[in-house]
């Protein structure tokens, strides 16, 4: 970034032209570069008892999610079950880090998962489009937390983005947080709509000034989801910020994350990029809800040393 | 000038690479072997594995292709065997088992919208209602199949003319690969007939413990301490295993045992109205 850039901002921008400015000052995306080195990271060999311990990590940083249409209260209860104990038959399997549903879903899951240490997320403000006015949006989020949502997974109007109305999605993203209270705010850029690496570098920028608590690359529901290097852009991105400002944020991949393999990806390209700061559920997610069954079968293989098969795990 | 001379041309060998998911892909062990001269790939239980994926995720649409329609796919193979007859010969195959595999499978494609009537029936029941049992493919099915082509036809072809998909390790790798070039040019879906190259020994028990492996053929296995091992297994998962007594004659008639053995019946009670 350029020292200009860097010297007119000290925390949050004085003005739209400031963070223009800054925004823009943050160096181009080697697209080749990046692609490659995620494609590098992605061919290491994981085994044994390493495997074994990814295999628990990655089942304690999933977000389990169902965000569909025809969610049912009763949909819900089982996937927050499942959540508390993903295994049924082996008590050494650890719960999931979240729950992620629609807002009108919050309570119902709420009731399950109280005082059991799983975090309950919720979607918000018009997800998937973010396409609608602003108060709209913080009722949304309100309520969502009303109803005992303890993460609040909001979008971000990649319209408003794409335009260049930079303000505007800073001021929605700051307050989205101030309604969302004590809740921890993560910041779906949806990465598969900006287009560019450069954008994903600013959107995720954008995002950590304005005080997201985690950044998310997708909701799931447009064709391009998470992809390697655009997560690893993210992770360089909140390195990078909290060298700048001194404080972390999280990252969570969502959307197409399918097999424990990818998922394994995702932890040996934390490892080797920013550090073990990031290998916790705390500071990394997995939006998912078909991951956690190949995950689960995947363990089943390593401790009973055959292959495990789908009719004998709940499909969700 | 100096007279030149037209240079030697260079052979283009052939490596028999394994079948899977409709693809012709090398060992994920990278592992080959020589069986006559020619370069085998040698699969591992990750190549079983990746098998057994591809077998699962084929079988539901198989299952729900009208059987008239399998019935042609099979017949389809066996005008796709008769063309590559040269093929087999020069594997030394005998131009009369040729003719008995071409054969074979044109019998077992003709049994595709037979096999409900000979083993579904209507039953007469104490009320009034509709009773009918009728055959359904049993699912995935590991086959360790014998040495001969018309032996490696007669356990792939009966389970796959009902509706289930196979993963066949074969010993006779030469045919057993120009039999999936054959598969992979007469219509049959990718991974409904999915062939590793192999040891029996080393496979099969992967596929005999799979969690997502239905049945289990051990017609290609000599070996009895194994196949017992096998059976136990398979008894894991309640797999159904087939255990052929040995020597099995392939030229005589295979009647419906094969078929009827990878098939589980559905009754369904239906209330007569009036």
């Amino acid at each position: 970034m350029t020292a200009t850039a860097t010297s007119r901002l000290s925390g949050r921008p004085d003005s739209p032209a400031d963070l223009r400015t800054f925004l823009h000052g943050l160096p181009g995306v080697d697209k080749v570069g990046i692609e490659a080195r995620a494609a590098a990271l992605g061919t290491r060999s994981v085994k044994t008892s390493s495997k074994a311990q990814a295999i628990d990590l990655a089942i304690r940083m999933v977000d389990l999610t169902t965000l569909e249409g025809a969610d049912t209260p009763g949909k819900v209860r089982a996937l927050s079950a499942k959540a508390l104990r993903p295994d049924p038959a082996d008590p050494t399997c650890p719960p999931v880090a979240a729950v992620c549903v629609y807002p009108a879903m919050v309570p119902t899951a709420a009731a399950v998962l109280a005082g059991s240490g799983v975090h309950l997320a919720s979607v918000a403000t018009a997800f998937p489009s973010g396409q609608a006015p602003l108060d709209v949006k913080l009722a949304d989020t309100r309520d969502a937390v009303a109803g005992g949502a303890d993460e609040i997974d909001m979008v971000i109007s990649r319209g408003a983005f794409l335009a260049g109305d930079y303000a505007k999605v800073f001021d929605e993203i700051v307050a989205v947080k101030e309604a969302a209270g004590p809740a921890h705010l993560k910041v779906i850029l949806e990465t598969g709509e900006l287009g560019t690496y450069d954008n994903v570098r600013r959107a995720s920028w954008l995002a950590m000034l304005a005080g997201a608590d985690f950044i998310k690359t997708s909701t799931g529901k447009v064709p391009v989801a998470a992809t390697l290097p655009v997560t690893l852009l993210m992770l360089e991105a909140v390195r990078d910020f909290r060298d700048r400002y001194g404080r972390q944020v999280g990252v969570k991949p969502a959307g197409g994350i399918r097999t424990t393999k990818d998922a394994i990806k995702y932890l040996v390209m934390i490892n080797e990029t920013v550090g073990d700061d990031w290998l916790h559920p705390d500071w990394f997610r997995f939006g998912a809800s078909s991951l956690l069954n190949d995950l689960l079968m995947q363990r089943t293989k390593l401790t009973t040393g055959h292959y495990a098969g789908p009719d004998y795990f709940t499909l969700d | 000038m100096p007279k030149s001379s037209t240079p030697s041309r260079l052979a283009v060998r052939k490596t028999y690479k394994l079948y899977v998911g409709g693809k012709f892909p090398r060992s994920e062990s990278g592992r080959t072997y020589l069986v006559d001269g020619d370069n085998v790939a040698l699969a591992s239980r990750k190549d079983a594995r990746d098998a057994v994926v591809a077998a699962r995720a084929a079988q539901p649409k198989w299952a729900g292709a009208t059987a008239y329609n399998r019935g042609q796919v099979l017949y389809r193979i066996a005008e796709m065997i008769e063309a590559r007859r040269a093929e087999f010969k020069a594997l030394g195959v005998s131009g009369a088992e040729v003719d008995a595999t071409v054969d074979r499978w044109v019998w077992y494609a003709g049994w595709s919208d037979k096999i409900a009537q000979v083993a579904g029936n209507a039953n007469p029941v104490a009320g009034p209602f509709f009773n009918i049992s009728a055959p359904e493919p049993t699912g995935v099915v590991g086959v360790v199949a014998p040495p001969s082509l018309l032996g490696l036809v007669s356990v792939i072809a009966p389970a796959v003319v009902t509706g289930n998909t196979v993963v066949v390790v074969a010993s006779n790798p030469q045919a057993a690969i120009t039999l999936a070039e054959v598969l992979a040019t007469s219509d049959v879906p990718g991974g409904v007939v999915n062939i590793l190259t192999g040891s029996g020994a080393e496979i099969a028990p992967w596929l005999a413990s799979h969690d997502d492996v239905n049945a289990l053929d051990l017609s290609g296995i000599e070996d009895a301490g194994l196949a017992t091992d096998l059976e136990r297994a398979a008894a894991g998962t309640l797999k159904r295993v087939l255990r052929p007594v040995s020597g099995v004659d392939y030229t005589e008639d295979p009647g419906t045992g094969a078929m009827t053995a990878l098939l589980e019946i559905k009754t369904v009670w239906h209330p007569k109205g009036f």
